[in-house]
């Protein structure tokens, strides 16, 4: 029965295949190797793409979060804000309060001397220090006539050069602060009067063109009324076309259609849906433009498709014994659908709903087209209110060319990362509380 | 038939006297046989693989217990037994497919000739070329019928000109018997093929490698019984010049291929031997049952 | 003021649907078995009735009496201001919403504006009463009319489920809608636009410089509507982000999903997916401050000249952005190749990079190919990274160091800030989209198609 190994036939190689391919073992492990390496090569490049991008941004932007503050000794000079003496609120508010803050910068350097000098001077604070002063005087009245010492913001170019971003080394002309004004700075900071505070102004304040007083709050506020529509749009419509396609729709060449629509819908580019908004809200139905409603409507047909397709998802994994259950006891369709199907597939909805929203709030290129673009100082208030979003707040900011501007821009980022990581957290979470094997 | 080998007296024993004890229960209950040692020859004289001692994990989960058997060169030998058994896991054993998946571990010694397949020195590149694999669903490369074959010996350096390879390709082909049917379209896609020639590209595939061993996984279980007919037709030209092992669940198909058969139940290694004895007279009652139907 | 009586609203629903609960009971006598359908039904219905048609009166209202209270406004007018060119209507009309608005109007108001300003003030006020009073009534009436109507035999669970059927199906058309709405919004501005500038030239033209003058006799007043320079830069920016994004992305799937241990691939690919989820107009930043300038400096240290907004950098860092989407896609493309396949390969000694690119990637390709088309698509649509990073003029140039425009910073340059709506300026931003459209579409049915047909292949 063990017959002795017949020798192979013919053409096929003689040579016994162990040689053969020891032959070619170690070429072929080094190609092995190298292709390894080209894989751990490209994921190292991307994943070193994403660090470097959150280092780039984060070491831009943390300063943001502190702004440069100057004691100034500030006399409340009745003769200045109360001449009439009658404490009348109109007259109060109304009075120059610069006129302190000068002085009070005055006292600081009482040897400077000349009005371009002066002038020099008083440009190490903000123009903003007068309203400080107002808003003090105004909530206090018994501070008139009085002296404190008032921890006043500085000026923009101050707050850059505390920070140590403008080389002393550069010519005076080159640099956005003047010789004197650093020997001014150098003695403040010497006699401790130049300090840095937690920058409060960043989420309080609407935009502004002096970047000191600039901040994201009147973008946070638009970014909420838009997402807000948003939500309260796609979501109930993105749920009843899921439910409406998965437990409702009879298999017809209407329904393909509405399929196919969804699917292609899902992959228009962003700016395409600006110009349907700018075309259909504005010109057509007359909706105000940069109002957070008319972003809210464009984002919120941006975010259906996404809202739809996960909802879709997860009704079907929604097994149909349950269904037979609930039509078995008696209940109609949408008593079947109401009760059990819906609430089984409601996390998952909602999972798929925060990254619609994540996503939503990153977009920017469609409400540029409808006029969200604007350099809007008011915190709105309303949907109707001209306003702006984070992510376009950052595009604006991102062509001002000061040092301080690129600085919020980072830290804006932050913020506007800070939330989407939020988001995003909060869907995985949502996942893995509710995720359910049937 | 010579034999030098060990023979396994103690497990022989054990089961004839199970065999010949009055049965205390009606069925078939496999916690009865603790003690399973081979029952039957496991050594051949003139072994191309031997395998000592073999045991499987996959993760927690002992797959293959303690097995020895000797396969010899120029022989078919047919590995049986019920689903899950782990004859499949044994096979894949023989040309280290088991290293694909990560939470498998495989213990004690399995010999090619001289070589130690599982020793660090053996490169698994080199061994599967020498024992190559047919698999249960046919699976052709989404290539034509001609890369199909000659992919082995392309990435294996074997052929030096076009001319070799053709030569290489239509040989392969036409001991797989298939070379009549594919002649005139060698440039369409493999799976342009019906399942029964699909499998046979495989074999042609496997052997355009000029393997010392082809490990056959169920090969016919996807195909209608003219196209295994033709696979089985096959199996038995190819013994003059390779060593095949083949698993199957058609203990027919066992019968009618190998010269020899091993019983695998639950891991363990139940039975060896010619094959006519184990299925006219199979010495262990778990092989005798599987044999007769009562369970598989 | 109109968001009170939303609420004013809904607080009258909700209390219908209570009285209407209610009033169930009550017909049937306590036993619920007497009525057709359960009480929550009654109560749905009545609620139905009170807000819906309250509801639809309202939206109505609601955007027609801003241009109503207009119209009556312009009649108001003395003949001299209503009489004026449209163009110039619309800039009082303007003023006008600003005056009542409260906000700073650049010149003094002129009493005829003040007196329209009152106008407008007092219809406002009265359109704003009426509809309370109409849309109170309506609510009252609505549950009036329920509460008349509910009896043991009302079918109220059926009339219930036929409107949120009717409003299921509603929903699924506002896909439909928004793709008419879409299509008919771009196609007719194109139309439009073509109307004044043949389209053989803004398809074929080489030059473009969409400045119109506002006198006639400024230099270049005509303005040049060729688009062949941005779809080159389009082309060329895009182009350059595949070269990033098709090999790292590539390379990224296969490593993971080939030789990665699942520990790795576990943290790996959702901190690469990181990526897909930054906003792109963090990635604008990034390539206009950040990379551009390196860029820059990297060129003169090596002697080139760079353009401070060069292709490059914008292709560069877009690719970055697409790293995700192409090796997520062809992650799900190389795993849906049958693991038969791997098997037969390394049953023959194949090594993983010979299994890799003679048997994976070949079997994979058209899913690839679907996936790289994606991709593509995604690239020339992208907008903020090429408005904050790419050039404005459009040169007509296949050298990725200089500027070059794309049709998105175009659309975006020609619709920002204030347009009259009908220059062809404005238009051109218009047909620029329906290309961008027709192509991203087109470019779209063709990958998914080419998955389908791969995916089909495998099951």
């Amino acid at each position: 029965m063990n017959k002795p190994t017949a020798s192979p036939p013919t053409k096929i190689p003689s040579r016994d295949i162990k040689t053969i391919v020891n032959a070619g073992l170690a070429r072929r492990h080094a190609a092995e190797r190298r292709f390894r390496w080209y894989g751990l090569i490209a994921i190292t490049l991307g994943l070193t793409f994403v660090v470097l991008m959150f280092a780039n941004i984060i070491g831009k932007g943390y300063p943001a979060f502190w702004q440069t503050y100057i004691q100034v000794p500030v006399t409340f000079d009745a003769a200045v804000i109360d001449p009439q003496g009658n404490r009348d609120p109109q007259a109060i508010e109304t009075a120059d309060y610069a006129a302190l803050v000068r002085a009070g910068m005055r006292q600081l350097f009482p040897n400077v001397q000349g009005r371009l000098e002066l002038r020099a001077l008083y440009g190490l604070v903000s123009s903003d220090a007068a309203h400080e002063l107002q808003d003090r005087v105004l909530q206090n009245p018994a501070l008139i006539g009085a002296s404190q010492e008032v921890w006043l913001l500085a000026s923009a170019s101050v707050d850059t050069l505390v920070k140590g971003n403008i080389d002393r080394a550069l010519d005076e002309s080159e640099r956005p602060i003047k010789d004197n004004q650093l020997e001014w700075v150098d003695k403040l900071q010497a006699a401790g009067k130049i300090e840095k505070q937690f920058n409060t102004i960043l989420f309080t304040s609407g935009d502004s063109r002096e970047p000191e007083q600039a901040g994201i709050r009147g973008a946070l506020m638009g970014s909420f009324f838009t997402l807000l529509v948003t939500f309260l749009l796609s979501f109930p419509i993105g749920v009843a076309t899921a439910v409406y396609l998965e437990e409702f729709a009879p298999k017809n060449r209407w329904t393909d259609l509405i399929e196919v629509n969804i699917n292609n819908l899902a992959a228009v580019p962003s700016i395409v849906f600006g110009l349907l908004g700018l075309a259909v809200f504005i010109n057509f139905f007359g909706l105000p433009r940069s109002a957070p409603l008319v972003g809210g409507l464009v984002l919120s047909l941006m975010t259906l498709p996404v809202i739809i397709i996960a909802g879709r998802a997860a009704l079907t994994s929604v097994p149909p014994s349950i269904r037979e259950a609930a039509l078995g006891m008696g209940a109609s369709k949408l008593q079947m659908v109401g009760h059990h199907v819906l609430p089984l597939a409601m996390p998952g909805m909602l999972t798929g709903s925060i990254i619609g929203m994540a996503r939503a709030l990153g977009e920017s290129a469609p409400l540029l087209m409808i006029g969200m673009v604007a350099f809007i100082v008011d915190v709105p208030k309303g949907f109707m209110d001209p306003s702006t979003v984070l992510p376009v707040q950052i595009y604006l900011w991102s062509d001002l060319p000061e040092r301080a501007f690129v600085e919020r821009t980072s830290a804006a980022i932050m913020v506007l990362l800070a939330f989407m990581i939020l988001m995003n957290g909060l869907a995985i979470l949502l996942r893995k509380r509710f995720e359910r094997r049937w | 038939m010579s034999t030098t080998a060990i023979e396994t007296k103690v497990a022989l024993d054990q089961a004839l006297d199970l065999n010949t004890a009055p049965r205390k229960q009606s069925s078939v209950e496999v916690t009865d046989y603790d003690n399973r040692q081979t029952v039957g020859k496991i050594t051949v004289d003139n072994p191309k693989m031997t395998c000592r001692g073999v045991n499987v994990y996959y993760g927690e989960k002992h797959a293959i217990k303690n097995v020895g058997l000797d396969i010899g060169a120029n022989e078919v030998i047919a590995f049986i037994g019920p689903s899950g058994c782990g004859k499949s896991t044994f096979l894949r054993c023989l040309n280290r497919m088991n290293d694909t998946i990560p939470i498998c571990r495989v213990t004690g010694q399995l010999r090619l000739d001289h070589d130690d397949i599982y020793d660090k020195s053996i490169d698994v590149v080199q061994l599967r070329a020498r024992v190559g694999m047919v698999f249960q669903k046919p699976n052709p490369f989404p290539k034509s019928i001609y890369e199909n074959v000659a992919y082995g010996p392309r990435i294996h350096g074997m052929v030096n000109t076009k001319a070799e390879l053709d030569d290489l390709v239509r040989e392969s082909l036409e001991r797989a018997g298939l070379i009549k049917e594919v002649e005139k379209r060698m440039d369409e896609p493999g799976t342009s093929l019906s399942g029964g020639q699909q499998q046979r590209l495989c074999i042609a595939r496997a052997i355009a490698v000029n393997p010392e061993v082809i490990l056959m996984d169920e090969p016919c279980s996807a195909l209608d019984p003219i196209a295994t007919a033709k696979i089985e037709e096959l199996i038995d030209e190819l013994r003059e010049n390779y060593t095949i092992i083949i698993v199957t669940h058609s203990m027919q198909q066992a019968a009618r291929v190998s010269q020899r058969t091993a019983y695998f139940h639950l891991g363990d290694l139940i039975e060896v031997g010619e094959t006519d004895q184990i299925f006219t007279n199979p010495k262990h009652k778990l092989t005798e049952d599987y044999i007769t139907g009562r369970f598989g | 003021m109109q968001s009170f009586l939303l609420l004013t609203l809904l607080l009258l629903s909700i209390g219908g649907y209570y009285m209407g609960r209610k009033r169930a009971f009550a017909v049937a006598g306590g036993h619920i078995r007497n009525l057709h359908s359960l009480p929550s039904f009654y109560g749905s219905y009545t609620a139905l009735w009170c807000g819906l048609p309250a509801l639809i009166v309202f939206a109505l209202w609601a955007t027609l009496q801003p241009s109503v209270i207009i119209d009556l406004v312009v009649a108001g007018m003395p003949p001299e201001l209503r009489n004026l060119p449209p163009d110039r209507l619309n800039l009082i009309v303007n003023d006008l919403k600003n005056l009542v608005g409260g906000n700073i109007v650049s010149s003094t108001p002129d009493p005829a504006m003040l007196e329209a300003a009152n106008h407008y003030r007092n219809l406002r006020v009265i359109g704003n009463a009426s509809l309370w009073v109409v849309v109170m009534t309506l609510a009252i009436g609505g549950i009036a009319h329920a509460w008349r109507t509910i009896s043991p035999t009302l079918r109220a669970r059926n009339r219930v489920e036929k409107i949120v059927n009717l409003f299921l199906i509603f929903s699924s058309t506002v896909a439909i809608f928004t793709t008419l709405g879409i299509v008919l919004s771009v196609v007719f501005e194109s139309i439009l636009f073509f109307r004044q500038v043949p389209i053989t030239e803004f398809l074929f033209g080489l030059h473009w410089s969409p400045q119109t003058a506002l006198r006639a006799d400024q230099v270049g007043s005509s303005g040049a509507f060729g688009a062949v320079p941005l779809f080159a830069g389009t082309l060329l920016i895009s182009g350059i982000a595949m070269l990033v994004a098709v090999p790292i992305g590539l390379m990224s799937a296969l490593y993971l999903s080939e030789y990665a241990t699942p520990k790795f691939r576990a943290v790996a690919k959702p901190a690469l997916e990181i990526l897909a989820g930054i906003p792109t107009v963090v990635y604008g930043f990034f390539a206009a401050l950040t990379v551009a300038p390196l860029i820059r400096e990297l060129g003169a240290a090596l002697g080139l000249h760079v353009a401070s907004e060069s292709a490059l950098a914008a292709g560069l860092v877009m690719g970055i952005m697409i790293i995700p989407f192409v090796s997520s896609l062809s992650d799900d493309v190389i795993n849906a190749v049958p693991q038969a396949m791997r098997d037969g390969s390394y049953a023959l000694g194949a090594t993983k990079s010979e299994t890799i690119t003679r048997v994976l990637l070949p079997a994979a390709l058209p899913g690839i190919v679907g996936s790289i088309l994606l991709a593509v698509s995604r690239a020339i649509g992208e907008t903020m990274i090429v408005v904050m990073a790419a050039g404005l003029s459009a040169n007509l140039t296949a050298n990725p160091l200089a500027a070059v425009t794309t049709v998105t910073v175009q659309i975006v340059t020609l619709l920002t800030g204030d347009q009259e709506f009908d220059s062809p300026k404005t238009l051109a931003a218009f047909a620029l989209g329906l290309v961008l459209f027709v192509v991203t579409l087109i470019l779209n049915i063709i990958a998914l198609r080419v998955v389908r047909k791969y995916r089909e292949q495998y099951e």
